[in-house]
């Protein structure tokens, strides 16, 4: 992962480097001391004699005060660097950005939404404006070096300027129940035009199962549900669709069809599969997809092979 | 006269039921050995299989819910059932009435009833387990834990009892230490283990009511819906984390401060010289567990918290630093010019300095707040505090097991099986937990149960390092109870110590001394 894709990663690994190097030196007087003593003074004969070394002020106060004025270098340093991160120009993109068990919504000043994944343009400071719809969830990006808690309630802020192109992971950092490994998001730096592209597009032509793949990455399906047959926090959804004698929960066999995809969208906790129970994990999404975004994902699911 | 006979606190009353019913503390502290012992495996067999699940990406064992609740109990039985209680009331109970030359604690039958309200509360907690199990992490962060359907209640109401087992405990060594100590052994006279164990039991008298406080307006949210941390209720989710950290922020002295102590010991016997700056490490004990009251806010510089408060906390924690550093180099300059041997409590004392080195650098760097709010909630903070509570409290609670054995039971141990368990335990901590800091530097969140490609090949050497270590403590549990078993006659004095509880016999006699021993110099006197 680059490191210093923005100003603040910098200098947080500038500082990151001074504590390496003096925490090294320390640790080695300490260490390499303790190892000289212990062979140097290792136990002769039973009766060796030790002198009656009391204290040493000059000592005690040379490894007090070096270490205070060491601790107050990386106070300010750190200090500094916290007071930039804090800093948002008026300038600034926003975006709003929602979280809840488990995805990351984001909304546009212009009302373009997307889900777990957000485009910005280069070279422009981003303010990010974050709440929580249910539990405290963090916002990080590791390759910027930031993070901010999201609280339910109340907004917080979470600022940055990347100056390269790339694609940037996003986790959650405070932990959040089921699936908080899998509550992530993609963080896309783009070109200006790029980012002006994005903004303007729209679904049309897309087929139903295209559709489908971008409903699976945006409501969050992703999350838990992998498409190459691994397990993770749900089953996976490769060669779901048809598949006979499909056990559930309690031992009842079915044919995944699409009133059974369409039941376990909406009410997730009505069938559960074996293995998975015996409650679900998964949110009813009840009131949360439309007629045309369930039928987006089964078609999308009827080809996962 | 006892110590001409073959009785001693052991054997003086038989019965089960003597011992349920004991007073003494020596006996009390053996009953929370046994307690302490058993959480430990449960909590490690945890840690071995939270391990296992993340030796490669996706699901491997658990579930996502299945890991949550392993994880929240790996952290709650370490933390109140084995961390918090080992040292104090464990080694504390046994050596610090004989170390000031008396015969009991305080109030032996509140020593023993804080034992059954200890041992009530865990078991309350284990309850839990059976029914739905928690899945909150240690911490009951709000409003995940308000919300959870899992047993929240049951779990806080256990941690409420523990802690006050904990206050108990430590008012009853408060007044140990003030009315007890034999004549001559004044204040400055006690050895610094006394010194550690009655700071920390200053922590626990004052501390421990918050967190007994907060668990219980938790449980009242949950139970009668009374608005404090929930935001829909009208709550204030983050006033939770203010009112934790004003207890766990302390409580990590509780854990630490005692193993200095033992630290302080072991360096000075199998050095056989006086420790170096008897004041300034007692001192700096004090001054550690007054401090430690001001740096809550270091766990929240990510929260929202304000950005003044945020410095202010920021600064206040490196002072902590300070003291601590003392510490080290006053442990370094008894080494020098001494008469060491490296018999296995030793041998963890060492250890200790090495780990808990590299668990105080790194916690420099977490208090920096511009590096924490990059670190905050990573593997990086995972290491840390592992280096500072098992390469830390645990490696001197190791130690001290090891080092007054001999003198709990009057047999000695098999000394090359110890040193060979240290190796295990040593290297494979290392292992295990170096590892981590990388992986905290490369951004991989806590609490993950699953995670992406690029951290999968230091999971694996940290799941590797994980074996080493239970290997390791299962030599030593082995070691001891061969010990018990058929271990060689320990005599009073092994190790050539020089403070009271090597004046007796090995095991000490019921009321510890024959004769009110007079004090007329320091604990260290080697000269
Ligand atoms: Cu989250
Ligand atoms: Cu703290």
């Amino acid at each position: 992962m680059n490191s210093d894709v923005t100003q603040i990663a910098q200098q947080v690994n500038s500082l990151y480097d001074f504590l390496l190097i003096t925490s090294g030196i320390a640790c080695a007087i300490l260490i390499f001391g303790m190892i000289y003593f212990a062979v140097k003074y290792k136990r002769k004969t039973n009766n060796d004699k030790t002198p009656y070394i009391s204290h040493n002020s000059f000592l005690e106060f040379l490894w007090s005060f070096i270490p205070l004025v060491i601790f107050m270098i990386v106070f300010a340093w750190g200090w500094i660097i916290y007071h930039e991160m804090r800093k948002f120009p008026k300038d600034s993109l926003e975006v709003h950005v929602t979280a809840k068990q488990w995805q990351w919504d984001f909304t546009y000043k212009s009302g373009k939404t997307s889900a777990n994944e957000f485009y910005v343009p280069v070279n422009k400071p981003v303010k990010l404006i974050m709440t929580s719809m249910d539990v405290i969830h963090s916002f990080y990006i590791p390759s910027m070096k930031i993070k901010q808690d999201v609280v339910p309630g109340r907004y917080s802020a979470l600022g940055f300027k990347a100056e390269k192109l790339g694609e940037f992971y996003v986790f959650c950092t405070e932990f959040c129940g089921t699936a908080h490994s899998a509550m992530m998001a993609k963080l896309k730096v783009v070109s200006q035009a790029d980012y002006e592209k994005w903004l303007q597009e729209t679904d049309e032509g897309l087929s139903m199962a295209q559709l489908g793949a971008k409903y699976y990455n945006e409501k969050g399906c992703v999350a838990c549900h992998s498409l190459d047959g691994s397990k993770r926090v749900g089953p996976s959804w490769k060669g779901l669709f048809g598949m006979k004698d499909h056990e559930m929960e309690g031992g009842e066999k079915l044919i995944a069809d699409e009133n059974y995809i369409r039941t376990s969208i909406l009410n997730s906790q009505d069938k559960i599969v074996k293995g998975y129970g015996p409650r679900s994990a998964m949110p009813a999404y009840q009131g949360q997809l439309n007629e045309k975004e369930v039928a987006a994902l089964i078609e999308y699911i009827k080809e996962l092979k | 006269m006892g110590s001409l006979s073959d009785k001693n606190y052991l054997n003086e009353f038989p019965g089960i039921w003597s011992w349920l019913t004991t007073l003494d503390h020596k006996r009390i502290g053996l009953m929370y050995l046994g307690a302490v012992m058993f959480f430990f495996l449960v909590g490690g067999i945890m840690a071995l299989l939270m391990r296992l699940e993340l030796f490669a990406p996706g699901g491997q064992i658990f579930s996502g819910d299945g890991y949550n609740q392993v994880l929240t109990y790996h952290g709650a039985i370490m933390v109140f059932m084995v961390i918090i209680p080992g040292i104090p009331a464990v080694l504390g109970n046994f050596f610090l009435p004989i170390q000031i030359g008396a015969k009991d604690v305080a109030f032996p039958k509140l020593n023993l009833a804080s034992w059954y309200v200890f041992m009530s509360g865990a078991l309350l907690a284990v309850t839990t387990f059976f029914t739905t199990k928690i899945d909150t992490g240690w911490t009951f962060y709000t409003p995940y834990s308000i919300r959870t359907q899992t047993a929240v209640v049951t779990m806080v109401l256990a941690v409420f009892i523990m802690g006050m087992s904990s206050i108990l405990t430590g008012l009853n060594f408060i007044v140990t230490v003030h009315k007890l100590r034999a004549p001559g052994m004044t204040m400055f006279r006690i050895p610094l283990f006394v010194w550690a164990i009655y700071s920390t039991a200053i922590i626990q008298v004052l501390a421990t009511p918050i967190l007994g406080i907060t668990v219980l307006l938790l449980a009242a949210e949950k139970i009668l819906g009374i608005g404090v941390f929930d935001p829909k209720l009208g709550g204030d989710p983050v006033l939770f984390q203010h009112f934790f950290w004003f207890y766990s922020h302390p409580a990590v002295y509780i854990m630490i401060l005692p193993a200095m102590g033992i630290i302080s010991e072991l360096i000075a016997t199998f050095s056989r010289k006086t420790i170096f700056g008897y004041t300034a490490i007692a001192f700096s004990s004090i001054g550690i567990a007054a401090v430690s009251f001001f740096v809550w806010g270091h766990h929240m510089f990510v929260s929202g918290q304000s950005e003044f408060a945020g410095v202010v906390f920021s600064f206040i924690t490196m002072l902590v630093g300070v003291p601590t550093a003392i510490k080290m180099f006053n442990w370094l300059a008894t080494l020098y010019r001494g008469s060491i041997s490296f018999e296995a409590p030793m041998l963890y004392a060492l250890g200790f300095l090495f780990l808990f080195a590299i668990g105080g650098v790194t916690g420099i760097m977490l208090a920096s707040i511009g590096l924490d709010v990059a670190f905050h909630d990573t593997y990086f903070v995972v290491a840390h505090f592992h280096y500072v509570m098992v390469g830390g409290t645990l490696m001197a609670l190791m130690g001290g097991i090891y080092y007054w054995l001999p003198k709990m039971f009057g047999k000695m141990y098999n000394e090359l099986w110890a040193q060979i368990s240290f190796v295990f335990i040593f290297i494979g901590f290392n292992v295990t937990f170096f590892p981590q800091f990388i992986l905290g530097e490369k951004g991989m969140p806590r609490r993950y149960f699953d995670y992406v490609i690029p951290y999968e090949s230091l999971n694996r050497v940290s799941t590797v390092g994980s074996w080493l270590i239970a290997i390791g403590f299962v030599i030593s549990l082995i070691v001891i109870i061969q010990s018990l078993r058929k271990g060689a006659k320990a005599p009073a004095n092994p190790w050539g110590g020089k403070t009271l509880e090597w004046t007796v016999t090995s095991p000490p006699p019921h009321h510890n001394f024959d004769v009110e021993p007079v004090i007329t110099a320091g604990p260290y006197e080697y000269r």
